[in-house]
Protein backbone atom coordinates (compact mmCIF):
# COMPACT_ATOMS: atom_id res chain seq x y z
CA UNK A 1 0.00 0.00 0.00
CA UNK A 2 1.19 3.23 -0.97
CA UNK A 3 1.60 6.73 1.71
CA UNK A 4 -1.67 8.30 1.85
CA UNK A 5 -0.24 11.68 2.82
CA UNK A 6 -3.80 13.04 2.97
CA UNK A 7 -4.16 10.84 6.02
CA UNK A 8 -1.49 12.20 7.56
CA UNK A 9 -2.34 16.02 6.52
CA UNK A 10 -5.88 15.58 8.15
CA UNK A 11 -4.18 15.09 11.72
CA UNK A 12 -2.11 18.58 11.54
CA UNK A 13 -5.45 20.64 12.06
CA UNK A 14 -2.98 24.07 11.06
CA UNK A 15 -2.49 22.75 7.76
CA UNK A 16 -6.34 23.04 6.90
CA UNK A 17 -6.17 26.59 7.23
CA UNK A 18 -6.58 29.15 4.86
CA UNK A 19 -4.34 32.27 5.26
CA UNK A 20 -5.20 35.20 3.15
CA UNK A 21 -6.75 33.25 0.62
CA UNK A 22 -3.84 30.94 0.62
CA UNK A 23 -3.53 26.91 1.99
CA UNK A 24 -0.35 26.51 4.23
CA UNK A 25 2.89 25.22 2.14
CA UNK A 26 4.75 24.47 5.09
CA UNK A 27 8.46 23.35 4.05
CA UNK A 28 10.28 24.96 7.48
CA UNK A 29 9.92 21.72 9.46
CA UNK A 30 13.82 21.52 10.10
CA UNK A 31 12.99 24.75 12.25
CA UNK A 32 9.84 23.60 13.80
CA UNK A 33 7.55 20.91 12.55
CA UNK A 34 3.97 21.11 13.03
CA UNK A 35 2.14 18.87 15.46
CA UNK A 36 -1.01 16.49 15.02
CA UNK A 37 -4.46 15.86 17.05
CA UNK A 38 -2.58 12.84 19.22
CA UNK A 39 -0.55 15.77 20.88
CA UNK A 40 -2.47 18.48 21.06
CA UNK A 41 -5.02 15.40 22.45
CA UNK A 42 -2.49 14.67 25.26
CA UNK A 43 -1.78 17.79 26.22
CA UNK A 44 -4.99 18.80 26.59
CA UNK A 45 -6.06 16.11 28.76
CA UNK A 46 -2.98 16.70 30.97
CA UNK A 47 -4.55 20.06 31.55
CA UNK A 48 -8.18 19.72 31.68
CA UNK A 49 -7.52 16.39 33.90
CA UNK A 50 -4.73 16.24 35.50
CA UNK A 51 -2.38 18.93 35.78
CA UNK A 52 -0.75 19.06 38.58
CA UNK A 53 3.15 18.99 39.54
CA UNK A 54 4.74 16.24 39.31
CA UNK A 55 6.52 13.47 42.24
CA UNK A 56 5.70 15.15 45.06
CA UNK A 57 2.09 15.22 45.56
CA UNK A 58 -0.19 12.78 47.03
CA UNK A 59 -3.11 13.76 45.57
CA UNK A 60 -4.93 12.17 42.90
CA UNK A 61 -4.48 14.86 40.43
CA UNK A 62 -0.96 14.78 40.94
CA UNK A 63 -0.52 10.44 40.83
CA UNK A 64 -2.25 11.41 37.35
CA UNK A 65 0.17 13.86 36.70
CA UNK A 66 3.47 11.67 37.58
CA UNK A 67 2.20 9.04 36.06
CA UNK A 68 1.36 10.72 32.46
CA UNK A 69 5.07 12.02 32.68
CA UNK A 70 6.56 8.85 33.74
CA UNK A 71 4.61 7.22 30.79
CA UNK A 72 6.33 10.08 28.22
CA UNK A 73 9.82 8.75 29.31
CA UNK A 74 8.53 5.15 28.41
CA UNK A 75 7.04 6.35 25.15
CA UNK A 76 10.34 8.21 24.52
CA UNK A 77 12.82 5.29 25.08
CA UNK A 78 10.40 3.05 23.28
CA UNK A 79 10.67 5.55 20.10
CA UNK A 80 14.71 5.15 20.95
CA UNK A 81 15.07 1.60 21.82
CA UNK A 82 16.55 2.42 25.49
CA UNK A 83 16.28 2.38 29.00
CA UNK A 84 13.49 4.88 30.16
CA UNK A 85 15.82 5.42 32.73
CA UNK A 86 18.15 6.57 30.65
CA UNK A 87 15.93 9.18 29.25
CA UNK A 88 16.40 12.84 30.61
CA UNK A 89 13.87 15.20 30.07
CA UNK A 90 15.41 19.07 29.24
CA UNK A 91 14.14 22.30 27.92
CA UNK A 92 15.38 21.73 24.07
CA UNK A 93 18.12 19.75 21.98
CA UNK A 94 20.36 23.01 23.32
CA UNK A 95 19.34 22.30 27.00
CA UNK A 96 20.73 18.55 26.15
CA UNK A 97 23.89 19.84 24.40
CA UNK A 98 24.64 22.11 27.17
CA UNK A 99 23.82 19.82 29.63
CA UNK A 100 26.35 17.14 28.47
CA UNK A 101 28.77 19.88 27.63
CA UNK A 102 28.58 21.06 31.62
CA UNK A 103 28.49 17.95 33.15
CA UNK A 104 30.49 15.56 31.61
CA UNK A 105 32.59 18.32 30.48
CA UNK A 106 33.36 18.71 34.31
CA UNK A 107 34.88 15.24 34.14
CA UNK A 108 37.21 16.06 31.89
CA UNK A 109 40.95 17.31 32.14
CA UNK A 110 42.86 20.36 30.58
CA UNK A 111 44.33 19.33 27.43
CA UNK A 112 41.38 16.44 26.51
CA UNK A 113 40.25 16.98 23.20
CA UNK A 114 36.86 17.14 21.99
CA UNK A 115 35.82 17.03 18.05
CA UNK A 116 33.17 18.44 16.29
CA UNK A 117 32.48 18.99 12.48
CA UNK A 118 31.77 22.54 10.43
CA UNK A 119 29.07 21.42 9.56
CA UNK A 120 27.81 21.93 13.00
CA UNK A 121 24.86 23.95 14.54
CA UNK A 122 25.88 26.32 16.52
CA UNK A 123 24.68 24.29 19.72
CA UNK A 124 27.01 21.88 19.00
CA UNK A 125 29.79 24.57 18.62
CA UNK A 126 29.28 27.02 21.26
CA UNK A 127 28.34 24.97 24.27
CA UNK A 128 32.24 22.83 23.62
CA UNK A 129 33.84 26.87 23.45
CA UNK A 130 32.81 27.56 26.87
CA UNK A 131 33.69 24.07 28.18
CA UNK A 132 36.81 25.19 26.72
CA UNK A 133 37.03 28.64 28.34
CA UNK A 134 36.11 26.99 31.66
CA UNK A 135 38.29 23.80 31.71
CA UNK A 136 40.98 24.07 29.22
CA UNK A 137 40.19 21.48 27.01
CA UNK A 138 40.92 21.89 23.24
CA UNK A 139 38.40 21.75 20.45
CA UNK A 140 39.64 19.76 17.20
CA UNK A 141 37.09 20.71 14.02
CA UNK A 142 36.29 18.12 11.19
CA UNK A 143 35.70 19.61 7.73
CA UNK A 144 33.26 19.01 5.34
CA UNK A 145 33.55 17.96 1.47
CA UNK A 146 32.43 20.12 -0.85
CA UNK A 147 29.01 17.97 -1.00
CA UNK A 148 28.60 19.51 1.96
CA UNK A 149 29.10 15.55 4.02
CA UNK A 150 31.63 15.56 7.24
CA UNK A 151 34.52 14.03 5.76
CA UNK A 152 35.61 10.95 7.75
CA UNK A 153 38.70 10.68 5.76
CA UNK A 154 40.33 13.68 8.11
CA UNK A 155 38.74 12.19 11.20
CA UNK A 156 41.40 9.95 11.81
CA UNK A 157 44.29 12.29 11.88
CA UNK A 158 42.46 14.19 14.80
CA UNK A 159 41.67 11.48 16.91
CA UNK A 160 44.28 11.24 19.75
CA UNK A 161 44.65 9.34 22.97
CA UNK A 162 43.48 13.04 24.83
CA UNK A 163 40.08 12.63 22.46
CA UNK A 164 37.48 12.21 24.84
CA UNK A 165 34.35 12.96 22.81
CA UNK A 166 33.16 13.25 19.15
CA UNK A 167 29.73 15.37 19.13
CA UNK A 168 28.58 15.44 15.81
CA UNK A 169 24.93 16.20 13.53
CA UNK A 170 23.27 13.17 13.10
CA UNK A 171 21.82 14.72 10.17
CA UNK A 172 22.86 18.18 9.03
CA UNK A 173 20.69 20.80 9.43
CA UNK A 174 21.85 22.46 5.88
CA UNK A 175 22.61 19.41 3.27
CA UNK A 176 20.41 17.00 5.02
CA UNK A 177 23.28 14.77 4.98
CA UNK A 178 23.41 11.63 7.22
CA UNK A 179 26.56 11.25 9.38
CA UNK A 180 27.89 7.51 8.89
CA UNK A 181 27.42 7.03 12.51
CA UNK A 182 29.32 2.70 12.46
CA UNK A 183 32.26 4.23 10.92
CA UNK A 184 32.23 7.14 13.17
CA UNK A 185 31.69 4.69 16.75
CA UNK A 186 34.24 2.40 15.24
CA UNK A 187 37.06 5.27 14.80
CA UNK A 188 36.55 6.45 18.71
CA UNK A 189 37.01 3.36 19.77
CA UNK A 190 40.21 3.38 18.62
CA UNK A 191 41.22 6.32 20.82
CA UNK A 192 38.47 5.65 23.41
CA UNK A 193 36.42 8.62 22.56
CA UNK A 194 32.77 8.38 23.50
CA UNK A 195 30.32 9.88 20.80
CA UNK A 196 27.75 12.47 21.17
CA UNK A 197 24.71 13.25 18.76
CA UNK A 198 23.08 16.04 17.51
CA UNK A 199 19.69 14.60 16.55
CA UNK A 200 17.35 17.27 16.40
CA UNK A 201 17.15 17.05 12.13
CA UNK A 202 16.65 13.00 12.56
CA UNK A 203 14.68 12.11 15.10
CA UNK A 204 11.54 13.65 13.17
CA UNK A 205 11.87 11.17 10.23
CA UNK A 206 11.30 7.73 12.38
CA UNK A 207 12.16 5.17 15.58
CA UNK A 208 15.80 4.90 16.45
CA UNK A 209 18.04 1.96 17.91
CA UNK A 210 20.57 4.17 19.88
CA UNK A 211 22.18 1.25 21.94
CA UNK A 212 22.51 -0.45 18.46
CA UNK A 213 24.14 2.54 17.42
CA UNK A 214 27.16 2.28 19.84
CA UNK A 215 27.09 5.82 20.54
CA UNK A 216 27.12 7.33 23.91
CA UNK A 217 24.77 10.15 23.87
CA UNK A 218 21.73 10.77 22.13
CA UNK A 219 20.11 14.63 21.74
CA UNK A 220 17.15 16.32 20.12
CA UNK A 221 14.01 18.77 20.40
CA UNK A 222 10.34 17.71 21.22
CA UNK A 223 9.07 20.90 18.81
CA UNK A 224 10.99 19.16 15.41
CA UNK A 225 9.37 15.78 16.08
CA UNK A 226 5.87 16.55 16.32
CA UNK A 227 6.20 17.55 19.55
CA UNK A 228 5.53 21.01 22.19
CA UNK A 229 7.98 23.74 22.76
CA UNK A 230 10.16 23.77 25.63
CA UNK A 231 10.91 19.90 26.03
CA UNK A 232 13.95 18.14 24.96
CA UNK A 233 15.75 15.00 25.52
CA UNK A 234 19.05 13.51 26.68
CA UNK A 235 19.64 10.40 26.17
CA UNK A 236 23.07 8.74 27.77
CA UNK A 237 24.02 5.47 28.64
CA UNK A 238 23.05 4.82 32.13
CA UNK A 239 26.94 4.50 33.44
CA UNK A 240 28.09 7.47 32.04
CA UNK A 241 24.75 9.25 33.30
CA UNK A 242 25.86 7.05 36.64
CA UNK A 243 29.23 9.42 36.84
CA UNK A 244 28.19 12.95 35.66
CA UNK A 245 27.67 15.31 38.38
CA UNK A 246 24.20 17.26 38.29
CA UNK A 247 23.87 20.60 36.06
CA UNK A 248 21.68 22.64 37.48
CA UNK A 249 20.42 22.44 41.17
CA UNK A 250 17.40 22.90 42.73
CA UNK A 251 14.11 20.20 43.83
CA UNK A 252 13.70 16.52 42.31
CA UNK A 253 17.61 16.20 41.84
CA UNK A 254 18.72 15.76 45.35
CA UNK A 255 18.65 12.92 47.78
CA UNK A 256 19.22 14.22 50.92
CA UNK A 257 20.14 18.52 51.62
CA UNK A 258 21.81 19.65 54.26
CA UNK A 259 23.81 22.51 54.86
CA UNK A 260 26.96 20.68 55.46
CA UNK A 261 26.41 18.40 52.24
CA UNK A 262 23.97 17.42 49.81
CA UNK A 263 23.01 13.89 47.95
CA UNK A 264 22.27 13.69 43.94
CA UNK A 265 19.37 11.85 43.18
CA UNK A 266 19.89 8.66 40.68
CA UNK A 267 19.29 9.76 37.20
CA UNK A 268 17.52 10.63 35.21
CA UNK A 269 15.86 12.58 38.18
CA UNK A 270 19.30 13.96 39.03
CA UNK A 271 19.39 15.88 35.75
CA UNK A 272 16.06 17.47 36.09
CA UNK A 273 15.79 19.98 38.89
CA UNK A 274 12.91 21.97 40.06
CA UNK A 275 9.55 21.21 38.09
CA UNK A 276 9.86 19.67 34.86
CA UNK A 277 8.21 21.07 31.49
CA UNK A 278 5.44 18.67 32.38
CA UNK A 279 2.60 19.17 29.70
CA UNK A 280 5.76 19.30 26.93
CA UNK A 281 6.97 16.23 28.15
CA UNK A 282 3.69 14.31 27.98
CA UNK A 283 2.58 16.12 24.70
CA UNK A 284 6.34 14.84 23.29
CA UNK A 285 5.44 10.88 24.72
CA UNK A 286 2.27 11.03 22.62
CA UNK A 287 4.60 12.64 19.44
CA UNK A 288 6.50 9.79 19.55
CA UNK A 289 3.69 7.21 20.00
CA UNK A 290 2.14 8.83 17.17
CA UNK A 291 5.80 8.63 14.92
CA UNK A 292 5.74 5.14 15.83
CA UNK A 293 2.20 4.56 13.94
CA UNK A 294 3.70 5.54 10.35
CA UNK A 295 4.90 3.04 8.06
CA UNK A 296 8.43 4.81 7.93
CA UNK A 297 9.99 3.28 5.43
CA UNK A 298 7.01 4.42 3.17
CA UNK A 299 7.04 7.39 4.92
CA UNK A 300 10.60 8.21 4.24
CA UNK A 301 10.31 7.12 0.47
CA UNK A 302 7.49 9.85 0.30
CA UNK A 303 10.23 12.50 1.77
CA UNK A 304 12.14 11.61 -0.31
CA UNK A 305 9.93 11.39 -3.82
CA UNK A 306 9.63 14.88 -2.98
CA UNK A 307 13.18 15.97 -2.63
CA UNK A 308 13.33 14.41 -5.95
CA UNK A 309 10.69 16.50 -6.91
CA UNK A 310 12.72 19.49 -5.86
CA UNK A 311 15.77 19.10 -7.07
CA UNK A 312 14.59 18.07 -10.75
CA UNK A 313 12.13 21.37 -10.47
CA UNK A 314 15.18 23.70 -9.22
CA UNK A 315 17.63 22.24 -11.93
CA UNK A 316 15.06 24.03 -14.63
CA UNK A 317 15.18 27.36 -12.97
CA UNK A 318 18.10 29.10 -14.76
CA UNK A 319 20.33 30.31 -11.71
CA UNK A 320 19.28 28.00 -8.81
CA UNK A 321 21.76 25.89 -7.97
CA UNK A 322 21.78 22.99 -4.57
CA UNK A 323 24.03 23.43 -1.77
CA UNK A 324 24.51 19.82 -0.51
CA UNK A 325 24.60 16.26 -2.06
CA UNK A 326 23.16 16.03 -5.38
CA UNK A 327 21.54 13.20 -4.74
CA UNK A 328 18.92 11.16 -2.21
CA UNK A 329 21.66 8.62 -0.94
CA UNK A 330 22.32 9.39 2.77
CA UNK A 331 20.43 11.98 3.33
CA UNK A 332 17.20 13.08 4.83
CA UNK A 333 14.87 15.64 3.54
CA UNK A 334 16.52 18.53 4.22
CA UNK A 335 17.49 20.56 0.97
CA UNK A 336 19.62 24.08 0.73
CA UNK A 337 19.41 25.46 -2.28
CA UNK A 338 20.95 29.38 -3.97
CA UNK A 339 19.43 31.69 -6.44
CA UNK A 340 22.03 33.74 -7.99
CA UNK A 341 21.46 37.48 -7.58
CA UNK A 342 19.14 36.95 -5.07
CA UNK A 343 19.40 36.56 -1.82
CA UNK A 344 18.11 33.81 0.46
CA UNK A 345 16.02 36.13 2.91
CA UNK A 346 14.06 37.70 -0.39
CA UNK A 347 13.68 34.35 -1.57
CA UNK A 348 12.05 33.56 1.36
CA UNK A 349 9.87 36.46 1.69
CA UNK A 350 9.10 36.01 -1.81
CA UNK A 351 8.10 32.45 -1.35
CA UNK A 352 5.89 33.49 1.84
CA UNK A 353 3.56 35.26 -0.43
CA UNK A 354 2.98 32.24 -2.44
CA UNK A 355 1.64 30.47 1.00
CA UNK A 356 5.56 28.85 1.41
CA UNK A 357 7.13 28.52 4.44
CA UNK A 358 10.79 27.91 4.19
CA UNK A 359 13.89 28.95 6.56
CA UNK A 360 16.80 31.50 5.08
CA UNK A 361 19.88 32.40 6.47
CA UNK A 362 22.67 31.02 7.83
CA UNK A 363 20.65 28.55 9.97
CA UNK A 364 22.93 28.94 13.02
CA UNK A 365 25.82 27.46 10.99
CA UNK A 366 27.94 30.15 10.56
CA UNK A 367 31.21 28.22 10.42
CA UNK A 368 29.48 26.25 7.53
CA UNK A 369 28.83 29.38 5.59
CA UNK A 370 31.92 30.95 6.03
CA UNK A 371 33.59 27.80 4.61
CA UNK A 372 31.74 28.63 1.29
CA UNK A 373 31.84 32.20 1.39
CA UNK A 374 28.08 32.03 1.56
CA UNK A 375 25.71 34.75 3.09
CA UNK A 376 23.04 31.74 3.39
CA UNK A 377 20.78 29.68 1.85
CA UNK A 378 17.26 28.87 1.35
CA UNK A 379 16.00 25.55 3.04
CA UNK A 380 13.09 23.08 2.55
CA UNK A 381 12.98 20.80 5.34
CA UNK A 382 10.24 17.99 4.72
CA UNK A 383 7.76 16.34 6.39
CA UNK A 384 5.59 12.93 6.42
CA UNK A 385 2.20 15.39 5.57
CA UNK A 386 3.91 17.39 2.98
CA UNK A 387 2.93 16.69 -0.43
CA UNK A 388 2.88 17.63 -4.46
CA UNK A 389 1.39 20.59 -3.88
CA UNK A 390 3.71 21.92 -1.82
CA UNK A 391 6.86 21.96 -3.84
CA UNK A 392 5.36 23.02 -6.51
CA UNK A 393 4.08 25.94 -4.85
CA UNK A 394 7.68 26.33 -3.85
CA UNK A 395 8.78 26.38 -7.23
CA UNK A 396 6.87 28.56 -8.53
CA UNK A 397 7.48 31.09 -6.14
CA UNK A 398 11.31 30.62 -6.51
CA UNK A 399 10.81 31.50 -10.68
CA UNK A 400 9.05 34.26 -9.17
CA UNK A 401 11.71 35.23 -7.93
CA UNK A 402 13.88 34.50 -10.31
CA UNK A 403 12.21 36.65 -13.34
CA UNK A 404 11.71 39.56 -10.74
CA UNK A 405 14.16 40.08 -7.93
CA UNK A 406 16.91 40.33 -10.15
CA UNK B 1 0.31 35.46 -4.61
CA UNK B 2 0.14 38.21 -1.90
CA UNK B 3 3.92 40.35 -3.01
CA UNK B 4 3.16 43.36 -1.00
CA UNK B 5 6.67 44.14 -0.16
CA UNK B 6 9.15 43.99 -3.19
CA UNK B 7 7.36 46.64 -5.52
CA UNK B 8 9.21 48.47 -7.87
CA UNK B 9 10.47 51.33 -6.10
CA UNK B 10 12.91 49.24 -3.74
CA UNK B 11 13.86 47.14 -6.24
CA UNK B 12 15.19 50.13 -8.30
CA UNK B 13 16.48 51.24 -5.25
CA UNK B 14 18.72 47.93 -4.71
CA UNK B 15 19.58 47.84 -8.40
CA UNK B 16 20.95 51.34 -8.22
CA UNK B 17 23.69 50.18 -6.10
CA UNK B 18 24.21 54.18 -5.13
CA UNK B 19 27.62 54.61 -3.06
CA UNK B 20 28.37 50.77 -3.22
CA UNK B 21 31.87 49.88 -2.94
CA UNK B 22 35.23 50.86 -0.70
CA UNK B 23 36.37 53.88 -0.43
CA UNK B 24 40.40 54.34 -0.90
CA UNK B 25 41.35 56.56 2.05
CA UNK B 26 38.05 56.70 4.23
CA UNK B 27 38.17 58.52 7.53
CA UNK B 28 36.24 56.30 9.19
CA UNK B 29 34.74 52.93 8.67
CA UNK B 30 32.59 50.76 10.13
CA UNK B 31 30.69 47.08 9.93
CA UNK B 32 27.25 45.78 11.70
CA UNK B 33 26.02 42.24 11.64
CA UNK B 34 22.46 41.25 12.46
CA UNK B 35 23.24 38.74 14.21
CA UNK B 36 20.27 36.84 13.07
CA UNK B 37 20.09 36.77 9.79
CA UNK B 38 23.36 37.17 9.26
CA UNK B 39 22.95 40.15 6.77
CA UNK B 40 26.53 42.47 7.14
CA UNK B 41 26.88 46.43 6.45
CA UNK B 42 30.73 47.70 6.02
CA UNK B 43 30.64 51.66 5.56
CA UNK B 44 33.53 53.92 4.65
CA UNK B 45 33.69 57.75 4.62
CA UNK B 46 35.70 60.99 4.42
CA UNK B 47 34.72 63.31 6.27
CA UNK B 48 35.50 67.06 5.52
CA UNK B 49 36.77 69.44 7.79
CA UNK B 50 33.30 70.42 9.65
CA UNK B 51 32.83 66.52 9.97
CA UNK B 52 30.46 66.46 7.45
CA UNK B 53 30.71 63.48 5.16
CA UNK B 54 32.39 64.26 1.70
CA UNK B 55 32.21 60.84 0.37
CA UNK B 56 30.41 57.45 1.00
CA UNK B 57 31.09 53.77 0.03
CA UNK B 58 29.06 51.09 1.53
CA UNK B 59 29.57 46.95 0.79
CA UNK B 60 26.16 45.09 1.71
CA UNK B 61 26.42 40.49 2.38
CA UNK B 62 22.55 41.23 3.10
CA UNK B 63 18.80 41.22 1.30
CA UNK B 64 17.59 42.92 -1.20
CA UNK B 65 15.69 45.41 1.34
CA UNK B 66 19.02 46.13 3.30
CA UNK B 67 20.97 46.98 0.34
CA UNK B 68 18.04 49.30 -0.74
CA UNK B 69 18.54 51.39 2.13
CA UNK B 70 21.95 51.46 1.95
CA UNK B 71 22.05 52.82 -1.42
CA UNK B 72 18.84 55.19 -0.59
CA UNK B 73 21.50 56.36 2.66
CA UNK B 74 23.91 56.89 0.41
CA UNK B 75 22.11 59.30 -1.88
CA UNK B 76 20.89 61.23 0.59
CA UNK B 77 24.74 61.35 2.96
CA UNK B 78 26.85 63.71 1.35
CA UNK B 79 26.74 66.97 3.09
CA UNK B 80 25.20 65.73 6.06
CA UNK B 81 26.49 65.20 9.69
CA UNK B 82 25.85 63.03 12.20
CA UNK B 83 23.07 64.96 13.37
CA UNK B 84 21.97 65.00 9.96
CA UNK B 85 21.85 61.56 9.41
CA UNK B 86 19.93 60.79 12.41
CA UNK B 87 17.02 63.00 10.82
CA UNK B 88 17.42 61.27 7.44
CA UNK B 89 16.87 57.96 9.76
CA UNK B 90 13.59 59.73 11.02
CA UNK B 91 12.70 59.31 7.98
CA UNK B 92 13.58 55.93 7.00
CA UNK B 93 11.78 55.04 10.51
CA UNK B 94 8.92 56.52 9.79
CA UNK B 95 8.31 54.52 6.21
CA UNK B 96 8.23 51.50 8.56
CA UNK B 97 6.04 52.55 10.74
CA UNK B 98 8.41 53.40 14.03
CA UNK B 99 7.59 56.67 14.08
CA UNK B 100 5.17 59.24 13.42
CA UNK B 101 4.51 61.12 10.43
CA UNK B 102 5.25 61.36 6.68
CA UNK B 103 9.11 59.80 5.61
CA UNK B 104 11.14 62.30 3.42
CA UNK B 105 12.58 60.68 0.20
CA UNK B 106 13.69 58.46 -1.55
CA UNK B 107 12.89 56.80 2.59
CA UNK B 108 8.70 56.48 1.29
CA UNK B 109 9.42 53.73 -0.74
CA UNK B 110 10.18 51.71 2.18
CA UNK B 111 6.62 51.49 2.95
CA UNK B 112 5.83 48.14 2.40
CA UNK B 113 8.01 46.96 4.68
CA UNK B 114 5.94 48.46 7.73
CA UNK B 115 3.72 45.08 7.76
CA UNK B 116 7.02 43.07 7.81
CA UNK B 117 8.39 43.73 11.35
CA UNK B 118 10.91 40.87 10.97
CA UNK B 119 12.42 42.62 8.10
CA UNK B 120 12.81 46.36 9.55
CA UNK B 121 16.80 45.65 11.19
CA UNK B 122 17.14 44.49 7.03
CA UNK B 123 16.46 48.14 6.43
CA UNK B 124 17.87 50.09 10.03
CA UNK B 125 21.48 48.31 9.17
CA UNK B 126 23.04 50.74 7.32
CA UNK B 127 22.08 53.09 9.75
CA UNK B 128 23.60 51.30 12.74
CA UNK B 129 26.89 51.03 10.58
CA UNK B 130 27.29 54.22 9.37
CA UNK B 131 26.41 55.80 13.08
CA UNK B 132 29.44 53.76 14.42
CA UNK B 133 31.21 55.33 11.58
CA UNK B 134 30.21 58.63 12.45
CA UNK B 135 30.67 58.49 16.17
Amino acid sequence: MSFDVAAVRRQFPILAQIIDGQPVHYLDNGASAQTPDAVLDAVRTYETTGRANVLRGVHRLAERATEAYENARIEVADFLSVDPMEIVFTGGCTASINLVAYSYGSLLKPGDRIIVSELEHHSNIVPWQLLRQRSGIELDVVPVTVNGRIDLNALPRLLTPRTKLISLAHVSNVTGTLLDVHAVVTLAKTVGAKVMLDGAQRAPHGPLDLAAMGIDFYAFAGHKAYGPNGIGVLWAKSELLEAMPPFHGGGSMIGRVTFAETTWAPPPRRFEAGTPPIGPAIGLGAACKWMRTLDWKEAHAHEMGLVERLMDGLQKIDGATLFGPPSTQNRYPVVSFLLDGVHPHDVAQTLDSFGVAVRAGHHCCQPLMDRFDLDGTTRVSIAPYNDNTDIDALLTGVQHAARTLR
Amino acid sequence: MNDQLYQDRIVSLAKAKTGAGKLANPTKSARRDNPLCGDRVTIDVKLDDGGKIAEIGHQVRGCLLCQASASALASVAVGRNAAGIEKVRLDAERAIGREEGDPGEPFSAFAPVKAHKSRHECVLLPFEALKDALS
